[in-house]
């Protein structure tokens, strides 16, 4: 079968060295740590496991930071090299799986648990908090966090790989593959949401308006009783979206401090030299939905003292001088948990009208037309494209 | 008293005539038959200005002299115009320094030892030392600041304000406490256009925002026709009612001075003159200006205009009662500045220069360009504007300045958030007005540092009300055309593409009227 696959770590100090500021050509050119191979379909031989044909596969902020070297080495050991990226998927199973048929159209939860793993439930999986399952990198497949990222399993940016049970949720009739795609995104901005812990009447910033930002947006206008809710966006078309999905605001990331600082009656400081400026006042809970240093100095600047910061995507580098100071709550949060019905959840989401509309505007591309593919999905929010994905039917 | 040849007509020997256009300006060729509106030329001075200060002290209009309304014990209070008045800043010795110094002897010849003097700035910056030392100059400031009692209006000062009342129209009168309470508050003004002066000094200058908001809103600005005929002006109706509430409680001396139109010092004379009187040397001198702001960086032509000193001469200073002073006032003001002009046309085009009454040593950022052109401009007439209702103005300004944030910090959230929701006056008011104006973040820059108000770019806003209620559309030549769209208005590059731009609204061949500002003129329309 035809799959893009990882074959070899990218240190992040070689390539900052070479890369400058020109990271989608090293994406994409003679170094790119990707390369398109022909392999035998990944089958894993443990009770529970079935054959997943892939229909869609997207391509998630985290596999772009995995492939250009800014992701952390500190992830590296939960890995297995060489691995088929790919952890948003919707296909369809070739074997039966427990009580799905054959032929059950399914998305994938890549989190890859101590059920998949075929391993007394850690204390976390016994929670249900399968996201933080500390046996991620033992049992009967290879090290890997989530499908995806393992070598064992394959991942969703090929023709076909394994799945497990505990990771299929069946897509209800009426659903797109689009929509469907979109199911795994989703839940894990249900995730955030309730991570968010929000009070009702609360005011929110989300810095960002890709993927993260949209759809945290709207888990967050529909989960929770949130009050205003600001959205930090770039481009025009994220504008729209955003208002579409909830937000009460949106401003440019320029704007961003000054507006906060407006709408909560805040005082803004402005430190000598280079260092940005910072409110006493702000947000009640400020969302991260880049991963940039700016993105995150905004909400560690523009949240009130005793408020809360999420992380939802991977976090750059910021001065935590805010955060010590002003008692900021920082809340990571990752994947989804099944034992609160993160997908569940999410599929009923992905039937709302807002995500019908930015489900018809996913960009498919064929295998082969991967560097296109990856240099679309880096550039997608200025082209303005939300999400960006893989569809291994395709052949041009 | 108008004097001729100050409306001239463009023909096939009129020269390239000069437009100001923020830090620079440049020379445009006019259509053929476009009407242009010289300022008159200026008024004979006073020979002696210490002198003529005297002379107004000792003969008041409707009032005793200065020095018989002095006795031991007293409380005086003297309160003056701030630095958006004149413009530019006048050459040191301020005339409002000179006038302070005089009464400051006299009280101290009658015992009067409690004196304080306050810079009568309503909702404008606070000045910084060197700014009031220009004004009172040396001595004063150096006698009354470091003891505190020389300092600026502070109108969110809750415990130094007075509220006096409520005038018949339910308007809320309330001033600085020390002046309100004084036994006589001397008032001393410059007045550069009719519009200043009279009550508006006391019952403005000296206000809170409470009272300002009463005559500050699009409501009454919009009926204010003219802003420089104080008795068809709402908001000077508005202003009269409280001042002479005002008068009730406390003597008020007012003592009001006018200039001439001597607005540019060497070397930038020449732009005073018309151009088809130019010498070969003006020409020459035009020509290197032009060459030298072309190739100077912003910061350089910032600081070859902002340092810029006038040689403003002293046409008359009056003293004694609010109402006959300002009678005298207006009329002298009108003598130096109304030009007669026959008849409104279908375009008005005036240069907005680097300079207004908000931005004195800052940026003129793009609503104060509006507010220049649209506030200031616009209204300079009597009777009727200059362009008939559903015509359209064009106005010169690259629109670009940037904000000043230590001086204008509101003003960036007011065009980043307000503009973007709404740019009609009536609609911004009711839905924004209240939350800049009571912002803590902007009344502590206020009070504390040198900030205008945070209601105060609504002003400048509610200014222009009356601009584009009566204006069919507003193109700037030479603006950024994303702050000319975030105002609601059009940009074109040259003259040639405005007029094509306008003539959907007034027809291929309009009837245009240039008014050749600064100095500032007051156009007469019959
Ligand atoms: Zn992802
Ligand atoms: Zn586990």
């Amino acid at each position: 079968m035809l799959a893009l696959e990882m074959y070899r770590s990218v240190a992040k100090t070689a390539l900052g060295k070479v890369a400058g500021g020109r990271m989608p050509l090293l994406l994409t050119g003679a170094a790119a740590p990707l390369r398109m191979v022909t392999l035998d379909p990944p089958k894993v031989e443990h009770d529970g496991w079935a054959r997943l044909k892939v229909s869609l596969s997207g391509i998630c902020g985290s596999d772009l930071g995995m492939l250009s070297g800014k992701t952390s080495l500190y992830f590296q050991p939960l890995v297995s090299l060489p691995f088929v990226p790919g952890h948003e998927i919707v296909g369809e199973l070739l074997d039966p799986c427990g009580d799905l048929d054959a032929g059950t159209r399914v998305v994938v939860d890549p989190v890859l648990t101590c059920a998949a793993r075929g391993l007394e439930a850690c204390e976390a999986c016994a929670r249900g908090e399968t996201n933080r399952c500390s046996r991620i990198t033992v049992g009967d497949i290879s090290a890997g966090l989530q499908t995806g990222f393992c070598h064992d399993t394959g991942g969703g940016w090929s023709q076909q790989l394994s799945v497990h049970r505990s990771q299929l949720h069946a897509v209800p009739d009426g659903y797109s593959d689009e929509q469907a795609l979109l199911v795994e995104p989703v839940a894990c901005a249900v995730h955030t949401a309730r991570r968010a812990a929000v009070e009702p009447g609360d005011r929110v910033l989300v810095s960002g308006a890709g993927a993260v930002g949209l759809l945290a947006t709207l888990a967050l206008r529909e989960l929770t009783d949130a009050g205003e809710i600001v959205v930090v966006a770039k481009h025009a078309h994220q504008r729209e979206l955003a208002l579409e999905f909830g937000a009460t605001e949106v401003v440019a990331p320029s704007e961003t401090l000054r507006r906060i600082r407006r709408a909560t009656s805040a005082f803004m400081l402005e430190p000598e030299m280079m260092a940005s400026p910072y409110l006493l006042g702000g947000v009640d809970v400020a969302l991260d939905a880049v991963g940039s240093k700016e993105s995150l100095q905004t909400c560690l600047h523009a949240t009130r003292a005793g408020g809360r910061v999420v992380l939802s995507g991977m976090p750059a580098t910021a001065d935590l001088s805010a955060a010590w100071f002003r008692e900021l709550e920082v809340v990571g949060t990752y994947a989804s948990s099944r034992g609160s019905g993160d997908f569940a959840t999410a599929l009923d989401l992905v039937g709302h009208d807002g995500m019908c509309r930015l489900a018809k505007t996913v960009a498919p591309y064929p295998l082969h037309r991967w560097r296109e593919a990856l240099d679309h999905a880096q550039s997608a929010g200025r082209l303005g494209t939300v999400k960006v994905a893989f569809d291994p039917r395709r052949t041009n | 008293m108008t004097r001729p040849g100050f409306v001239l007509e463009v023909d096939d020997r009129t020269p390239p005539l000069l437009v100001h256009e923020g830090l620079g300006f440049r020379l445009e060729e006019f259509p053929q038959g476009t009407r242009v509106v010289y300022p008159p030329e200026s008024l004979p001075t006073v020979p002696d200005v210490d002198e003529a200060i005297r002379e107004a002290l000792d003969n008041p209009v409707d009032s005793e002299p200065l020095r018989e309304l002095m006795f031991p014990g007293m409380r005086l209070t003297i309160a003056f115009d701030d630095l958006s008045l004149p413009l530019p800043t006048m050459k040191a010795p301020d005339i409002r320094g000179r006038i302070i110094e005089q009464v400051l002897t006299i009280a101290a010849e009658k015992g009067v030892d409690d004196v304080e003097i306050i810079a009568a700035l309503a909702l404008h910056r606070r000045m910084t030392d060197a700014e009031m030392k220009h004004i009172v100059g040396e001595r004063v400031f150096r006698s009354f600041a470091p003891q505190g009692l020389l300092y600026n209006h502070d109108a969110e000062d809750r415990s130094n304000l007075e509220h006096m009342g409520m005038t018949d129209k339910g308007e809320d009168v309330e001033i600085n406490k020390r002046a309100a309470t004084s036994d006589l508050l001397v008032y001393v003004n410059v007045n550069l256009v009719a519009m200043d002066g009279g009550h508006k000094s006391v019952g403005i200058g000296l206000a809170s925002y409470k009272s300002i908001k009463h005559h500050h809103n699009a409501k009454t600005m919009v009926h204010s026709r003219s802003f420089m005929d104080h008795k068809h002006s709402e908001m000077h109706s508005s202003a009269w009612r409280m001042g002479r509430l005002i008068g009730e409680h406390v003597k008020v001396f007012q003592i009001e001075t006018t200039l001439d139109n001597e607005v540019f010092g060497k070397p930038y004379d020449t732009l005073l003159k018309r151009e088809w009187e130019w010498s070969l040397r003006d020409q020459a001198t035009v020509l290197g200006l032009r060459r030298g702001l072309a190739v100077a960086p912003q910061k350089m032509r910032h600081k070859m205009f902002h340092d810029l000193r006038s040689n403003y001469g002293l046409t008359g200073v009056t003293a004694g009662a609010v109402e006959p002073v300002h009678e005298l006032t207006v009329q002298r003001v009108h003598q130096q500045q109304r030009v007669k002009v026959e008849g409104q046309s279908d375009v008005m085009v005036m240069g907005v220069p680097y300079l207004g009454p908000y931005n004195v040593n800052s940026t003129m950022n793009p609503i104060l360009a509006a507010c220049m052109g649209l506030g200031y401009y616009f209204n300079s007439y009597l009777r009727q504007p200059v362009v008939r209702e559903g015509g359209v103005a064009i106005l010169y300004h690259p629109l670009d300045e940037g904000f000043n944030t230590l001086t204008h910090p509101s003003y960036v959230d007011f065009y980043e958030e307000v503009l973007a929701d709404t740019t009609d006056p009536a609609l911004i008011g009711p839905k924004f007005e209240e939350q800049f104006a009571t912002d803590p973040w902007y009344v502590h820059l206020y009070r504390t540092s040198n900030a205008y108000h945070g209601v105060h770019p609504f002003y400048m806003w509610y200014w222009i009300a009356h601009a584009l209620d009566h204006l069919g559309d507003v193109i700037w030549v030479g603006g950024n055309p994303k702050a000319a769209a975030r105002m609601g208005f059009r940009s074109a590059s040259s003259l040639r593409d405005a007029l094509e731009m306008a003539s959907s609204t007034v027809g291929p061949s309009p009837s245009i009227t240039y008014l050749r500002n600064p100095p500032h003129l007051l156009a007469d329309v019959r």
